[in-house]
């Protein structure tokens, strides 16, 4: 009973969301205010009727309904009851149903937070979410019902949830992913809205910028959360891998970063207009290309639960509609909203500009790999696969010529400024970098050239955001230090800039410095690495919640003083036998010690990779900053400026100048 | 020459020079970073190359992995149910590496035709098939590939 009321709330939820497509629209443009109104309720009604089914398919789970044909695939009686609830959207149903539940809470969040927009504004964006929820409640009431029945046969026990999602990562890394994918709909259906209004202006981009920097505030952590819980659960002490499927996530991640930028000059003077469009609609296009890419099973992947043709064309069709409808109206409207105001070469827009076309041409150099081998297998020109090799040696120097530019970047002024300025400002931050990186760099570890430099890079976008702040703080003369400066968008662009900074720095250390060895060890039997002493004492098997669990007991030692007892296993799983490699981790800000177990070889004998990570924390502090810098610049005051509907909001004061010309 | 004009050769110049050294470096960067699929037969059948980094796909032949007592070597073979191809690697195979598996090998052939792999990739979990290695085992290696569209 409860699958079918699960079932018979998702396809209440997909009428609601045909009912937000067409009724509001219509009614924006036969300014039939009654319709419009019902834009709201729609989306209240369709977040409470997918959160319903959400719920009733949770509850599925929990009770070990295994006529369920997805709990059954997906879950175990054995499995702890918190990897039963995740085990949820540990596979293509359940996930695509968590999708369109941050989405339908995208939309009400929406409806409620914007309740100060102009009818038909709010009407319409709406309305562009409604038909994107449309799509993908479609997609699974047709192709991937979470809810269907294995009747009669109803097997015993369930096949358990992969145990390489039996973590808590995988708990929280989908929904802020998530957040992430689904939140750019929302700059996105701004961006669509506003194309087929022609109305573009300075409010506009006040009203989708927060939504834009929370997306991808969220999309931030969640990337940072699947690259950590890679590190520490696929085994093998990899932080990125340029695999597809991380690709996926960050080409819209890249994109977002432009828009997030681009959409700080469309605020604050009103250029890049219809390139701050353009950049909305590539970035949500990309979140769809990405779960096109993750949901169809066109990749070698973990995220790959399934490969079903059918489910490929039906996202493809829909990206295609989506990303061919939007650019269309892009080309009708686009030169009805075009900026005309004019700045200088030497200003913060032409920086902010660079930082644009860098990322932009980043975003387009990953999708150019991720899509190759694609490509080249679609016309049957060859099965190829494009490596990390090639993703480093064009992306690498891609953030290295845009560090340059962004301890610039935050002190530089609109519309026109002076080198002379920036020397004067930046002189003493570049001084002590020049100075600082060698030292810093032989301090820590043996002196590389690669870590000098990123050293110097880091240092010198930190610093430059540091001086700024200080710029802020001693303004005015009066001696006191003027804190309310620091207003929260400052204060998130500072923490996300130093965050960057953090992570560069990390990504660089860990690549240079990284020391590993693979070998046969048996107990009693020790050896070297980075300057520590891994012994190995015993070897033993303990039995686990759902898993029987091989032991070897390390003991890490450091000029002879013990330093920490590792313990990794080796976890053969009841319900699939299915054997994973759980690392045994010595976290430090400065290393971390990493231990794996590979396969027994002969008698008492293990093959062990010990690793030694220096700084590799700093790649998820660093980007766990800039998640939360983004996350805090939506706190601002100026975007809870309380707006009369219908009328323009006064323009920030001192910023005023070449608005809606 | 106009202001804005002006603006916008500078514009359009930066954006020519940033995607040609763009350009420049994906085309230097896949020169040769990318790999190859072959199925074991038309590895036995001389059509691989022996100069770079190839992918090889199939299952691992029931009962020829062999694992040295001393150190981390394995040897095993991977077939396509037509030809065979060894495959050697040293290091940490993956958790779900297994005879009769399926598995992809990356490295490069040796003179006798071994692969010396410099990485071993399994599948994920028990269900699953890498795509490339369902297409080889189906014995149709070049055809068109069916994943991408039904």
């Amino acid at each position: 009973m409860i699958p079918e009321l699960g079932h018979i709330s998702l396809i209440i939820a997909f009428v609601l969301a045909i009912g937000l497509t067409v009724i509001p629209f219509w009614g924006s443009f036969r300014t039939n205010v009654a319709a419009m109104n019902l834009a709201p309720s729609l989306a209240v009604g369709i977040l409470v009727f997918t959160a319903t089914a959400f719920g009733l398919l949770a509850t599925s789970f929990l009770q070990d309904d295994f006529s369920v044909a997805v709990v059954a695939a997906n879950s175990n009686s054995l499995l702890p009851p918190i990897f039963k609830f995740s085990a949820l959207w540990g596979n293509h149903e359940g996930s695509l149903l968590l999708w369109v539940l941050i989405l339908s809470t995208w939309m009400t969040a929406v409806a409620f937070l914007c309740r100060v927009l102009p009818l038909t504004m709010i009407a319409r964006v709406l309305s562009v979410m409604g038909l994107i929820a449309v799509g993908f409640l479609a997609f699974s009431l047709l192709t991937s019902n979470p809810f269907e029945r294995l009747l009669p046969n109803t097997p015993l026990d369930g096949s358990d949830l992969n145990p390489l999602l039996q973590d808590p990562g995988l708990i929280i890394h989908p929904p802020l992913l998530y957040m992430g994918y689904v939140g750019l709909s929302v700059p996105f259906a701004f961006a669509i809205a506003a194309l087929i209004g022609g109305r573009l202006d300075a409010s506009w981009a006040r009203w989708s910028r927060p939504w834009t920097n929370v997306a991808w505030g969220f999309l931030t952590l969640g990337i940072m959360l699947g690259s950590w819980w890679a590190y520490y659960e696929l085994g093998w002490g990899g932080w990125w891998f340029w695999d597809p499927v991380e690709n996926a996530s960050f080409m819209p991640w890249l994109m977002g970063t432009a828009l997030v930028h681009s959409l700080a000059v469309t605020e604050k003077r009103g250029v890049f207009r219809s390139w701050t469009v353009l950049l909305a609609i590539f970035a949500f296009s990309l979140s769809l290309l990405g779960t096109f890419l993750v949901r169809s099973g066109v990749l070698t992947s973990v995220h790959a639960f399934a490969a079903d043709p059918e489910r490929g064309l039906f996202i493809l069709v829909f990206l295609a509609l989506v990303v061919g409808g939007s650019l269309l109206l892009y080309a009708l409207r686009a030169p009805a909203v075009a900026s005309r105001v004019e700045y200088n070469v030497i200003s913060r827009e032409s920086l902010l500009m660079v930082n644009n076309l860098v990322f932009t041409v980043a975003a387009t150099i990953v999708l150019l790999g991720t899509l190759f081998p694609l490509v080249m297998d679609a016309f049957s020109l060859g099965k190829y696969s494009v490596g990390p090799p090639y993703f480093n040696a064009v992306f690498v120097p891609l953030m290295a010529l845009l560090m340059p530019f962004m301890s610039i970047g935050p002190i530089s002024r609109w519309r026109q400024d002076s080198p002379r300025r920036w020397l004067h400002e930046l002189l003493v931050p570049a001084i002590a970098m020049a100075a600082l990186a060698p030292l810093l760099s032989m301090m820590l570890f043996d002196f590389n050239l690669w870590v000098a430099l990123a050293v110097l890079l880091a240092g010198w976008v930190t610093l430059g955001v540091l001086r700024d702040v200080w710029r802020r703080l001693a303004v005015g003369g009066s001696g006191g230090l003027q804190w309310q400066r620091l207003s929260p968008s400052f204060l998130g662009m500072t923490f996300a800039h130093i965050g960057f900074a953090a992570v560069v720095l990390g990504a660089v250390v860990v690549t240079q410095h990284s020391e590993e060895q693979d070998l046969r060890m048996t107990e009693g039997q020790s050896a070297e690495l980075g300057g520590y002493r891994f012994e190995m004492t015993h070897i033993s098997q303990e039995p686990g919640a759902n898993y029987v669990a091989d032991q070897a007991t390390f003991v890490v030692s450091y000029d002879d003083k013990i330093i920490a007892t590792l313990v990794p296993e080796k976890r053969r799983y009841l319900a699939s036998g299915q054997v994973m490699t759980e690392a045994a981790i010595d976290a430090g800000i400065l290393r971390d010690l990493y231990i794996a177990l590979g396969e027994p070889i002969g008698e008492r004998a293990w093959a062990v990779r010990l690793q030694y990570k220096p700084m590799v924390r700093w790649l998820w502090i660093g980007a766990f900053l800039i998640g939360f810098g983004a996350l805090l610049t939506s706190l601002d005051r100026r975007y809870r400026v309380q707006v009369v509907s219908g009328q323009e909001p006064s323009p920030v004061k001192g910023q005023g100048l070449g608005f809606a010309r | 020459m106009h202001p804005l004009r002006k603006q916008r050769l500078y514009g359009v110049s930066l954006i020519v020079l940033l995607s040609s050294a763009a350009i420049g470096l994906v085309a230097f960067a896949l020169r040769d970073n990318i790999n190859l699929f072959y199925p074991p037969s038309e590895v036995a059948a001389g059509n691989a190359p022996a100069d770079r980094n190839i992918r090889l796909g199939g299952m691992v032949v029931e009962g020829s992995i062999e694992r040295s007592e001393t150190s981390l070597a394995t040897q095993f073979l991977v077939t396509d149910y037509e030809a065979s191809v060894s495959v050697r690697y040293t290091g940490i195979l993956p958790d779900l590496f297994a005879e009769g598996q399926g598995v992809v090998a990356e490295g490069r052939l040796n003179a006798s035709r071994e692969l010396i792999a410099t990485q071993i990739l399994a599948k994920h979990d028990e269900n699953y098939m890498p795509p490339e290695v369902a297409a080889a085992l189906e014995g149709k290696s070049s055809a068109p590939a069916d994943s991408l569209l039904p």
